[in-house]
């Protein structure tokens, strides 16, 4: 298992190294740069600002600069926030944006799981439609909207709860509504649509001629063999809420990562869009690598 | 065909005509200010209220389905394209060319894409090319992979033998025999990913990194809904609809489509 785990950790590093090659020639091959301004610089001034940051040099001395400042665990200055260095950034914003996204893999998981074993035990019954009809619907909602429905009927309209900010648990749930609700959908259907291959397995009918009551044949074998689809998109699941913090972060002006990038890359704050893509994609590899454990933890067929 | 896929072609049937004749059809210009007439409700003479500029809102819905839809469309088309010819090449000529093409598109696959769409996006100053071009970009690689795994399939296939057997060239083989047996594949991806597209585009554009003024994407007219929400939220309301709608539509026809090709359905459709 250990070795397992340490063979795709390696293979994550190609990955992690095109993505901050390609980030970083995007950035540099556009012409502007961060501190071209409304009010222009004065040459000297200019001139020397872009030798303190290595911006005279060609764009490859640049990135193997860069590189070697990262291996020595530094990402460098914020051009834009002066004095703030891009890991200080990121080690506040870090557990925010990680927080809003375990609370809305708590709703995907905990909305739909249930909801597609109820509609596959209830299959065609109104109950199954209606669950059916939820996750069409979360599939085409995009999360802003959901967001600012939910801002407009919960804040403005009826004042239960605060329309933005993050500050105490209270502030939480709408973000973590709007983040998980239509991914939660998918799962509904996936759930359902696994559930029922096991509902007319042999072994549930043996379970059920065992006597076992109807909540355990559920809970126990219809939702352990059916949970292995799920897990094998919790990976992709992973990088859409990632995906989504951004926009949800945009409409509840929360201080997480995804704020810190829109703001960056309408900067040109290199330094800051390579530090916050990079851990994105450390994030999203690192989930993936999660999702195959546990997937081998329970199917003992793939353990081999 | 069920009420709800009648439904959804026919609405975006509407939107299509819309976007195609919207200079003829809309009652007003999508630039011209009625500064009397700011942030209005709906009315006969605007039917769905003016914004903050005074500009009718059901004209700019109609201009914004236009560029919505050219994005939607014209970025998974190419992907389509150009994830077939890869895909398809990949699959038939199999072994080490297959492993070090696929090896690309795992690692592009691997990329968070929402970041990459927004990194060119905006680097590219903000316009409808660049968008054009960050979409195409990470969604190639989806149809490459789902092109190349029905190629391997069906290049086993006793047809695909018989034809080889009576001699006809690889290149015919790909074109006659396998490529139009992935063409339901292909029309069942294309239904996914145009609302797909949609959607990222309209996401960036409401978080102001999309389609830059003086053009308007219905997420640009989201985003400046968004902003007086709590006073007017009708500005925000129509163009959220019409996303909703379109992506909702297409959802429903592409579950239709699926449900159709699927071999152990078809007893549901004779």
């Amino acid at each position: 298992m250990l070795k397992l785990f340490f063979k795709r950790l390696l293979h994550g590093i190609p990955v992690l190294f095109v993505v901050s090659t390609i980030t970083f020639v995007i950035m540099r091959v556009v012409p502007g740069g961060p501190f071209d301004q409304e009010k222009k610089l004065p040459p000297e001034i200019l001139v020397n600002i872009q030798a303190k940051y290595h911006l005279d040099q060609p764009v490859t001395t640049q990135y193997l600069l860069y590189l070697k400042q990262l291996a020595h665990g530094d990402m460098g200055p914020s051009y834009k926030y002066i004095g703030r260095d891009v890991a200080d950034i990121i080690f506040d914003t870090l557990p925010v944006s990680i927080t809003l996204g375990m609370l809305a893999m708590f709703v995907v998981v905990g909305v739909g799981i249930p909801m597609g074993i109820w509609s596959a035990y209830r299959q065609n019954s109104i109950v199954d439609r209606a669950c059916m009809f939820y996750a069409t619907l979360g599939i085409s909602v995009p999360n802003f909207i959901l967001g600012t429905v939910l801002v407009w009927v919960m804040s403005h309209k009826l004042q239960w709860l605060p329309p933005a900010l993050w500050e105490g648990p209270r502030y939480m749930i709408l973000p973590a509504i709007a983040l998980g609700a239509p991914f939660s959908g998918y799962i509904a259907r996936l759930t359902r649509s696994a559930a029922l291959e096991v509902l007319a397995s042999d072994y549930i009918r043996t379970a059920r001629a065992k006597g076992l009551t109807e909540t355990i044949v559920l809970l126990k074998h219809t939702l352990k063999n059916s949970i292995f689809p799920i897990i094998s998109v919790l990976g992709p699941l992973t990088a859409g809420l990632v995906t989504g913090s951004f926009v949800i972060e945009f409409i509840f002006s929360i201080p997480g990562m995804g704020s810190f990038f829109i703001t960056a890359v309408t900067n040109r704050d290199y330094p800051l869009i390579m530090g916050v893509t990079l851990v994105y994609a450390v994030l999203i590899v690192f989930a993936n690598i999660l999702v195959d454990i546990i997937y081998m933890w329970l199917d003992p067929r793939v353990r081999v | 065909m069920n009420f709800l896929s009648k439904l959804s072609c026919g609405f975006l049937g509407v939107i299509f005509f819309a976007a195609v004749f919207a200079p003829w059809i809309t009652p007003h210009s999508y630039e011209t200010q009625d500064t009397l007439n700011t942030l209005a409700t709906p009315s006969f003479s605007h039917l769905m209220g003016t914004d903050r500029l005074g500009r009718d809102l059901f004209s700019r819905l109609i201009y914004g389905a236009r560029i919505s839809l050219f994005i939607g469309v014209f970025t998974t088309l190419l992907a389509l394209v150009i994830g077939t010819i890869y895909g398809s090449i990949s699959g038939f000529v199999g072994g080490r060319m297959d492993g070090f093409m696929m090896r690309i598109v795992d690692i592009i696959f691997a990329l968070p894409d929402m970041l990459m769409i927004i990194l060119i996006t905006v680097m590219m100053g903000r316009g409808i090319l660049g968008m054009f071009i960050a979409l195409t970009l990470v969604s190639w690689v989806t149809v490459a992979r789902l092109v190349r795994g029905e190629v391997l399939r069906i290049k086993e296939k006793t047809y695909v033998e018989a034809a080889r057997a009576l001699g006809a060239s690889n290149a015919k083989i790909l074109t006659k025999e396998i490529l139009p047996n992935i063409l339901g594949l292909m029309v069942v991806t294309m239904t996914f990913r145009i609302p797909a597209a949609i959607l990222a585009e309209s996401t960036l554009s409401f978080i102001g990194l999309g389609i830059a003024p003086p053009f308007s994407s219905w997420g640009t007219m989201a985003n400046e809904g968004w902003k007086s929400i709590k006073f007017y939220p009708h500005l925000i309301l129509f163009p959220s609809l019409a996303i909703f709608l379109t992506i909702l539509s297409f959802n429903f026809l592409g579950d239709r489509f699926r449900d159709y090709l699927d071999p152990r359905n078809k007893a549901r459709f004779n």
